[in-house]
Order: C-alpha cells, then structure tokens, then sequence
C-alpha cells in the first residue's frame, strides 16, 4: 500500500508544491530584506490580500475556463464595467445591494453570452473574450466617461462596506508609541477566501468540476463518454464572469470609483497567476490553490517593490515576466519527463 | 420485433458531401451474441456505427431496441447510453489527466448526502470492477501513466459497467498484443453468457472467427448479407467483403534477390536511444525493402525513429549513400532523401482539417523551405499524380482529409512522402486498422517503389505481409536488435526469432 501513496504524488502536486515553496521563499527574501520597514509584520501580508482580493476572485474564474483549454480576457474591461456601473448608479441614488445585485446579474447574463458563444458555436474562446472585452471597456465608457468616486454621501452603506475592518484575533505587534496595532482585513478578502473555497470544493467534489478536467482533458473523449461538453463550456465562462464580477465589487471596494481605464492588463495578472499555480493553458490540469498562491506571488513582488520605494514601478513586471518564463520551462520539463515515462 | 432480438436498424440511409455513405443498410442484433461488422475500408462500418450511437444523423430509415417502443433517434452518446448502447473506440476516448477511476465514473459518479462526490466509493468500486477482469491497475493513477494497452482495457471495463445491452467494439484490438486481445475475448465472451449483444469491429479475421457467431458484411455503404459464421469461411467472407472472388494477396511474390553487391543506401553503426532503443547496426541496400518484426512494444518504430532523427540518436553513427551524416531532427533526415511514415497516424501523421491536396504537398513543401512555394498549378499537378498512384478515393483533391475513411487517410500519408520522392522509405505500420484490398495495394506499392530502386524499412505486426514483402527481416526484442533474416524467411523462422528461446 505504501509504494501506492508514493505513486500517486505526481507532477502536477510537485508544480504546486514548488509554487507555493516559491512564495515562502520570496516573502521571507522581503522579510529579511525590508525587516526594517515592517515587511515582517504579518499586516503586510494582510495587505497583499486586501489589494488583490478582487484579483482572487477573478483568478479563480479564470482557471476553471482554462482547465477546459479556454481563455478569458474579457475580465478586466467587465471589472471597470462594474465599477462604472456601481459607482454611477449610486451616485443616481440607487442603494448599495441592488447595486450589487445588479452587477452580479450582469456578470452571469455576459457569461452566458459568452459561453453560448464559445460552447455551441464553438469560437475561438480567445476572439470571443476579446470582443467581449471591446464591448465591456466600451460600455463603461458609455456609462460615464469622467471618474466618478463613491463617497460617503453619495452612498454610506457601500462606504462602510468598504472601510469595515475585519479583526484577525492573532499577529499583532505593538507599534513604537506602545499602541497595540491588531492585524485587520476588508470584507472583500472575506469574500475573496469564501469564493476559493468554493471553487475548491467545487473543482475537486462536484461532477461539474470534474467535468471540467475531462473536458480540458480532451473535450471529443469528454463527449464520448457522454458529457454535455457545450454545456459544461458555456457553464465555465458564465463561473468566469459571475466570479469576476463578485472580483468587481471587491476591486471597488478598494478603489471607491469607476474610471474607463480601471483594471487595465487585470486579465492578464489572472492569467499569470493561473500559470504560475501550475494551471496549463492546454486545459486539464490545475487547480485553485495553485492560482491563489500565484495572486500572492505576483502580490509579494508588488509589495517588495513598494516597500523599497526606489525601484521603478515596472519591476513587478519584469519579475512577473521571469517567473512565467521559468514555470513554463518548469512545466514543459515535466510533460517531457511524463512522455518520456509513458513511452516506456 | 422477433424473439430475443435486441437491436434492429431497417433501411439506413445517409449521405456526406459526394458521397453515399451508407444506402438502405438493415442490421440486426440478438441477445447474447457476438456480431461481426465487417467491410473494407469506406464500406460505412463505421458510419452505421455512428448512426447508431448518435453521432451521425441518418436521413431514413429506423432503428428499434428491446424493450423501448417506437423507433429510436439517437442525438448524442449520452442518448445511445441512455438507451443502453455503449461503444469503445479505435482510438482510446478517455480522458487522460483524470485517474482511472474518474474515467470509468465520469458523468454518473456516485454522490454523497452533500451532493459531493463520492471519491472513496467510486475508487472502490473502480477497483473491484478492474480487479473483476483482471486487469491489474491502481485506480487512483491518472489514466495518462498507463500504457494505451491498459487504457483500451479500460475504456472497456467503462462500457461494460454501464450495464449496457449492446456494446459495440470498434477495432478495440488494434493495439492490443496477443496475450490481451485473448484477454479481451475471455472478457467478450463472458457479457455474451450474460446476454449483452456485441457488435465487433475488426479487421482481424482470425479474430473474427475466434471469437463471433454472426457476420453481416457491408460493401460502399451497401448490406451485403448476414450469415452465422459457420456458413462463411474466410475465403468466402473476403470475397463478399471485396464483391469479387479472387486471391488478390498470393500474387505478391517476389523473386529472391542477393542485395549484399547492390550499393549501400543506409548504414547504422550503434545507434541507440536511451531508453528506448539499445545500439544497434543495420545496413540497408539500394531496392531492398527490411522488416522490423517483434512484438509491439519491443523497440520496433523506435529504431526507425532513430535513424530518421524523430528521437535524436545518441551514439553511434550514421551513413547515407557511403557518407557519414548528422541527423538532429527529422528535417536534417528529410534533407539526406529519407521519407518516415509514422504509426500514429492520428497524432503525428493526418492535419485532418486541410484538404488532400495540401495534405499531400506538405512534406515537399517543408523540404523546399517556406521561401520556395509551390505555385499552385504544381500543388495540383502533384497531388493529383499522387491520389492516382496510390488510388486514393475521394470526391476531390480539395476534399478535406477528415471526410475520408481511414485507409484512405492512410494512403494520403503514403502520397506527401513519396512526393518527396525519398531514396530511403520508413513505413511504420502502413497497413494498420485497414482493409484488405488497400493492405494488398500498399504491399503492392511497396514492392514495385524497391523495384525502382528505392529502399524501404517496413514495421507491421503482421508476419505474412512482411514475409510478402521483405527481402531481410531484422528482428527486435526488448529494445534490442536481436537478429537478421534474410534466406530463410517464414512464418516460423521468424516467430521463433522473435520469442527468443535457447536454441
């Protein structure tokens, strides 16, 4: 029995267990570092969390679309959509959870659409996504072109959500003046660690999960053995928008407005993430926990840059860069190694 | 309905763009049989196939299961299963990142209270089932870990467990060696005990007379006959399959020839792969055609790979035409005049969603590099020298490959290499999941490109066609280049080269 569990640790663990390796490595680099500026506290970390909880949310989407083998990119224009569409419709007056409401209902509705799209006219999930993205950075345009901030006036509600602070009941330090300062998230992480929760259970419990996998895995099989692969896709996009839409209202928690160019290349950071969580864009492989830690890598890296504070602002990028560079190689190591194994 | 009948289709027709591909078909299914579905290569097996689990809409006709009233139309596989027709395919359909057990639950997993899957359950289940038929896996492993032997056993044991009442096998022992194809029938024949109606797909006639009880024969898409096996010998089943009578496979009969004065066309000098081939030597002369022979798996398409630089040789060393070359990858061979048709025609071979045409200048093309096109009265010129030569069948040269039938894909193959007009021929399985007639064609082929001077390395898995076609064998086992034939090839001298053995 025990060369079975030995077996069964397979590449795929072994690129989410470097990932995550990855992370703790980086974090603890920061944290020798930029000591000195308070990387140790564990509110940095916190911090990394409340800026990309909208980026979370939508990352968890994105790899359920990419283990069928598609793609999403229309998510950052369909996130400045929301907050556009939040931001202008309270303003008008309209309170917070219809707001919201509405938004998620859109986020559904303009999955559908693309999903209809990619499963049972079966194109390109790339071109649709674009078009969708065109669409959505048009429709925030047409909405309001200004900037329009949510403050407190225009709507108390949102603004508490937003400035609530959740206590974590551990990881305090006492600040210089002897002031305990307790470690806090926003709501919006909540949501963010709810929603990677649920997509866990779903990708790994649910037959729709698993019909994922088959899919990506090989969608004629998939339809072979009797799945509903059009469904199943047209299903993945509409998880991508809904989720990316939940992402919205978590981004707009934190920037309290809509502006045109909001979460511009957002799509691409998800992607990245997926990526480096070990999700492969041929579909069929990855998995939620793997993009998570891909969000708080690409997070860490931001986060080290700003706290060294002299660094030019498209490090993070460059970084990013290499590290995709390197977790492809990684990965594509591995497809050799698996087909050199199976060939035997 | 007649008694302990349980599946008839009564008048199917159906046509693809040009082509009728199935006219009036009627076939009928009993409990508790083994039904052979033979035909050559576009006779529509498959079509009928596919009309019956409802990936192809036929236009008339009607098709009736026991113990459903009124006619069935299938739309999907989810459709055919759902009325309890399960089919396994020439081609594995599984899915080969999920593990083994996930492939035989998928779709119809059992749940938990939560409406969660139950991993444990089906694991253990998974494992009961396999272990049933004997074939030994661990169910937690992705299926992609398993040889595709292991995984066609599988996609078996999926059907199987589906509770079907009519399982179809499509070629399910194309890859499949001797040991496991007995397997298989063992397994056959105990859901036929159990009163499931098989319907068998093969091109091996041996095994169609090993293990069915019944044949219906189609001819282009047309119902030929159906006969209990007893009143069909073979020679009577390749006639009806071919509509004439003749022995078309005795004429191939070469004359022996001492090659060993002819000029050097290929000399390997330890050449090995690691893991997959170990060094070996092998010359081949100027119109010689060589056979690999050994069991599948044995090192046979690797050693050709080798040589063509599909996997880069890691030793030794390699002349074409008495001089010494380096090949990296397959283009460096292409350029030295070697041509390589590969045995997974799916993966490596067909572009299914270009047309003949372009499918059959490829390789030239590549030869020629990107900046010296052919223009496009060439392209034509060439491919339909090509489609005649090897008799490719098909509406037109700009038919899309994917909308001929196998074997003629097959031949499509054959066509782009000899384009290129190659001195040094790799065929691996040529003739694989193909008809008879085409088989002969190509065997044909391939004695008269020798007679022109043309040297050829022939693998197939079969020792007739290769006795019928080779002037040397070179026989290979475990990895290893175990021996060379050449004067005393037979069916038995080469069997026993193979199995090794003390003397």
């Amino acid at each position: 029995m025990k060369t079975k569990t030995k077996k069964s640790f397979n590449s795929n663990t072994l690129l989410l267990i470097i990932t995550i390796v990855l992370f703790i490595v980086l974090y603890a680099g920061g944290c020798i570092a930029y000591g000195a500026k308070g990387f140790t506290h564990f509110q940095t970390f916190l911090n990394i969390l409340i800026t990309n909880a909208g980026l979370i949310c939508v990352a968890c989407g994105m790899t359920c679309v990419m283990l069928t083998g598609g793609i999403d990119i229309s998510v950052g224009a369909l996130i400045a959509m929301d907050c556009m569409m939040l931001a202008v419709g309270m303003s008008k007056g309209i309170g917070a959870v219809p707001m919201v409401l509405l938004v998620l209902l859109v986020g559904i509705v303009f999955g559908v659409v693309q999903g209809f799209l990619v499963g049972y006219l079966d194109i390109q999930p790339f071109i649709v996504s674009m078009a969708g993205m065109f669409f959505c950075r048009g429709m925030t345009a047409v909405i309001c072109t200004d900037q329009v901030s949510i403050t407190e006036k225009i709507n108390p509600m949102f603004y508490s959500w937003a400035n609530a602070k959740v206590i974590v009941p551990f990881g305090g330090y006492t600040n210089n003046k002897g002031k305990y300062m307790a470690p806090y998230v926003r709501p919006g992480v909540i949501v963010a660690l709810l929603v990677l929760v649920a997509i866990f259970i779903v990708l790994r419990y649910t037959k729709f999960g698993r019909s994922l996998y088959a899919v990506g895995g090989s969608a004629q099989s998939a339809a072979m053995m009797g799945l509903n692969v059009k469904l199943i896709k047209m299903k993945a996009y509409m998880l991508s928008s809904f989720l990316c839409s939940i992402g919205g209202i978590c981004y707009c928690l934190n920037t309290m407005a809509g502006s045109v160019t909001q979460a511009a290349g957002l799509e691409m950071d998800a992607i990245s993430s997926a990526v480096i969580g070990g999700t492969l864009l041929t579909g069929g492989v990855g998995n939620v926990i793997g993009s998570f830690f891909g969000v708080l890598i690409n997070g860490t890296i931001s986060s080290i840059v700003k706290t060294n504070g002299k660094l030019a602002s498209s490090w993070p990028n460059i970084l990013t860069a290499g590290l995709l560079f390197v977790f492809i190689v990684i990965q594509s190591l591995f497809a050799a190694l698996r087909a050199r194994q199976s060939s035997r | 309905m007649e008694e302990n009948v349980v599946l008839t289709a009564r008048g199917i027709s159906m046509t693809f763009p040009g082509v009728k591909a199935l006219d009036n078909v009627d076939f009928t299914l009993r409990k508790g049989e083994i039904h052979a579905l033979m035909g050559e290569n576009g006779a529509g097996k498959s079509t009928l196939i596919k009309c019956l689990t409802g990936i192809n809409d036929f236009e008339t006709g009607e098709i009736h299961i026991d113990g459903i009233d009124g006619p069935v139309k299938n739309h999907s596989t989810r459709d055919a299963q759902n009325v309890g027709i399960s089919t396994v395919y020439q081609e594995v359909n599984l899915c080969p990142n999920l593990s083994v057990a996930e492939n035989l639950f998928i779709g119809r997993e059992p749940l938990t209270k939560l409406h969660t899957i139950d991993r444990q359950s089906y694991n253990k289940r998974s494992q009961k089932i396999m272990d049933e038929l004997g074939i030994s896996v661990d169910v937690t492993q992705n299926l992609e870990n398993y040889s595709l032997a292991i995984q066609q056993m599988v996609a078996i044991a999926r059907a199987v467990d589906m509770e079907c009442k009519v399982l179809i096998l499509d070629e399910p022992t194309s890859s499949l060696d001797d040991e496991e194809v007995e397997k298989l029938f063992t397994l056959m024949r105990k859901l036929r005990d159990n009163g499931v109606g098989i319907i068998f797909v093969t091109h091996f006639l041996e095994q169609v007379y090993a293990v069915c009880d019944r044949i219906t024969v189609l001819r282009n898409g047309s119902f030929v006959g159906e006969y209990p096996i007893a009143d069909l010998p073979r020679v009577k089943l390749v006639a009806a399959m071919m509509g004439k009578d003749l022995d078309d496979l005795a004429e191939i009969k070469k004359e022996q020839k001492d090659f060993s004065k002819e000029p050097m066309e290929i000399a390997a000098k330890g050449l090995s792969h690691a893991g997959t081939v170990k060094p070996f030597d092998l010359d081949i002369h100027k119109g010689e055609v060589v056979g690999i022979g050994g069991l599948l798996g044995s090192g046979r398409s690797e050693l050709a790979r080798c040589i063509y630089g599909a996997d880069k040789a890691q030793t030794g060393t390699l002349e074409v035409n008495g001089e010494q070359v380096k090949i990296n990858q397959p283009i460096d061979a292409m350029n030295k005049g070697m041509g390589m048709l590969p045995d997974d025609r799916k993966a490596e071979g067909i572009i299914a969603d270009l047309s003949v045409r372009e499918n059959i200048i490829l390789a030239l093309q590549a030869k020629r590099g990107m900046f010296r096109q052919l223009s496009r009265a060439q392209q034509e010129e060439i491919a339909d020298r090509y489609i005649d030569l090897v008799q490719i069948k098909t509406a037109s040269k700009e038919t899309l490959v994917k909308q001929l039938s196998g074997g003629n894909q097959q031949k499509v193959i054959l066509a782009r290499w000899l384009a290129t007009d190659p001195d040094f021929l790799i065929l691996d399985e040529p003739t694989r999941g193909i008809d008879i007639g085409t088989k002969s064609e190509i065997q044909k082929l391939i004695v008269k490109l020798a007679g022109e001077g043309k040297s050829v390395l022939f693998i197939s898995s079969e020792i007739e066609e290769m006795l019928r076609t080779c002037n040397r064998m070179v026989i290979m086992r475990d990895g290893q280049k175990v021996g060379e034939l050449d004067h005393e090839l037979s069916q038995q001298s080469v069997m026993k080269a193979i199995a090794g053995g003390e003397s």
